[in-house]
């Protein structure tokens, strides 16, 4: 039985009570000019939610406020109740440029060893867990090649794999496939739920790819450009074993699609 | 036919027949050339007596400890550079004031302070060392992938991990170029200086054989030190090949 089908089965876990990553009446402002407004948000514990939006209207600029890379100009971003004022090594990043977010000068392996030298495990124990992750994202034969020696969806897992290394309580991932074709991002979707319901981590997932928002998320928020803010909220209600072909084309997929499609093109000047 | 690589040789050995026939059709008498012939036999008398064996140690002595002195001060200066961006603020105008002094120009000063012998060239060849790693070991941190740096901070790397583990291996590649630009620079500024003043190593046998009116000698010794020039670099080449075959493709630095 593959992983996927096992995480499937997985119930999802929530704490409606205190949200994992929360957004009050956030504003970010960066050399004058505001790139969002007024956001509040809550992000509950195991939960899959997907921004979605216009380009240029700060899905991205979110998702680094939630990292701790970016602090906000008024309101506040908090995580399991504190504020984000850094980074943090329970909340993994992974960003869309995989080329240029791993050390082409170290092998698969080094690259995972990375994150596990960062949060101080002993050298003798490093190497087991670099092969239980690397074959956790499917790349068990490749410790050894280098990032420029490996395709950009193998490069993409590998940089899943060391943001796994940091079991992570919250995974965020920028429009992690959007530079992937259709087959290998279609494959990796798969695997990113699944290894999110194993893992058990919150997701937040920005994207550009409507169907993609809609397959993979609990909910989905579109929004505004001009400054960025909060346009609609869609919660996803699909059976949470998500299927490439039956999913896409459950009647309730295609209206939620319908729905974020047309928000999206009136949000467009 | 000629094969493709030794076409590079053509040229140069057709000029060296030319001038042989010429010197030998004009009973060449000079002060400052010599058949190509008598500079053969000038150099290889020279090897035979050794003293062009302990002229060109002295001068690579002198080349090498000033590289590694100023390199290493520049290498340390231009990371910090590059790394705290504040430093580098302060420091501008000094470097900047100090930089466009050429080394040759301390040759009084290194005099007076230090006298004749290997310590006043090793300060010089360190002075006009610094600068190359200093410029292109700055230039090399400044041009890290920022993502990288992002990397490091979300993985929350201390500073002193950051630094040996992303900053440096990402500027290795660059910084081993400077390093081989820097021991051109050194070879250049060792031989002025003995040329210039100190009685010891290749430029001094040269001012030496120029004054005896040796120019076959004269133009051994030139010709000796382009080749110790020529196999520095080709040394450093196969170096950096093999040190950083890897680490070479991640600074774009073909």
């Amino acid at each position: 039985m593959s992983l996927t089908a096992i995480a499937n089965q997985g119930t999802k876990v929530s704490d409606p009570a205190r949200p994992q990553i929360a957004f009050s009446n956030v504003t970010l402002d960066l050399g004058g000019k505001i790139i969002l407004e007024n956001i509040s948000l809550d992000v509950n514990p195991g939960e899959f939610l997907c921004i979605v939006g216009a380009s240029g209207c700060g899905k991205t600029t979110a998702l680094r406020l939630a990292a701790g890379l970016y602090q906000p100009t008024s309101g506040a971003v908090t995580f399991d109740g504190k504020p984000m004022l850094a980074p943090r090594r329970d909340i993994a990043i992974v960003f869309q440029d995989y080329g240029k977010a791993l050390l082409p000068w170290r092998t698969a392996a080094g690259n995972v060893s990375l994150a596990l030298e960062a949060s101080g495990v002993a050298s003798s124990s490093r190497s087991a867990r670099i092969n239980e992750l690397l074959k956790k994202v499917g790349l068990p034969n490749h410790a050894g090649k280098y990032p420029a020696e490996m395709s950009g969806g193998m490069q993409q897992r590998l940089q899943i794999a060391r943001c796994l290394a940091q079991e992570p309580k919250a995974l965020l991932m920028d429009e992690p496939f959007g530079a992937l074709d259709a087959m290998t991002r279609q494959g990796l979707q798969d695997e990113v739920l699944s290894l999110a319901r194993a893992s058990n981590a919150t997701v937040v997932f920005v994207t550009h790819d409507l169907e993609e928002a809609i397959y993979l998320g609990d909910r989905v928020i579109g929004l505004l450009p001009h400054p960025g803010r909060i346009g609609i909220e869609l919660k996803i209600d699909l059976p949470r074993r998500r299927d490439q072909l039956t999913t896409r084309e459950n009647p309730q997929f295609l209206a939620l699609r319908r729905q974020l499609f047309d928000f999206i093109k009136a949000s467009e000047p | 036919m000629i094969p493709e690589r030794a076409k590079a040789f053509v040229l140069p050995v057709a000029t060296l027949v030319v001038l042989e026939l010429w010197a030998r059709a004009t009973h060449l008498q000079s002060d400052s050339l010599a058949p190509p012939s008598a500079i053969a036999v000038a150099l290889a008398e020279a090897f035979q007596d050794g003293s062009i064996l302990v002229a060109t140690r002295d001068t690579l002595v002198s080349a090498f400890a000033g590289l590694l002195v100023g390199g290493a001060v520049g290498l340390t200066l231009g990371m910090a550079l590059g790394i705290f961006r504040i430093f580098d603020r302060l420091m501008e105008v000094t470097i900047e004031a100090i930089r466009p002094i050429p080394s040759i120009a301390l040759l009084p000063i290194a005099l007076i302070a230090l006298g004749f012998g290997y310590r006043m060239e090793i300060v010089i060849v360190a002075f006009a060392s610094v600068w190359p790693l200093l410029i292109l070991s700055r230039a090399a941190v400044g041009a890290i992938e920022p993502r990288l740096l992002e990397v490091s901070r979300a993985l929350r790397l201390s500073p002193l991990d950051r630094v040996r583990k992303i900053v440096i291996p990402a500027a290795l590649p660059r910084i081993f170029l400077a390093f081989r630009l820097a021991a051109g620079i050194a070879l250049i500024v060792a031989v002025t200086v003995e040329i210039a003043i100190n009685p010891i190593g290749l430029g001094a046998a040269i001012m030496t054989a120029q004054q005896a009116l040796r120019p076959d000698l004269m133009l051994a010794y030139l010709v000796w030190i382009g080749i110790v020039g020529y196999g520095l670099n080709a040394g450093l080449v196969v170096a950096q090949r093999h040190l950083f075959g890897r680490a070479a493709l991640a600074g774009d630095v073909a």
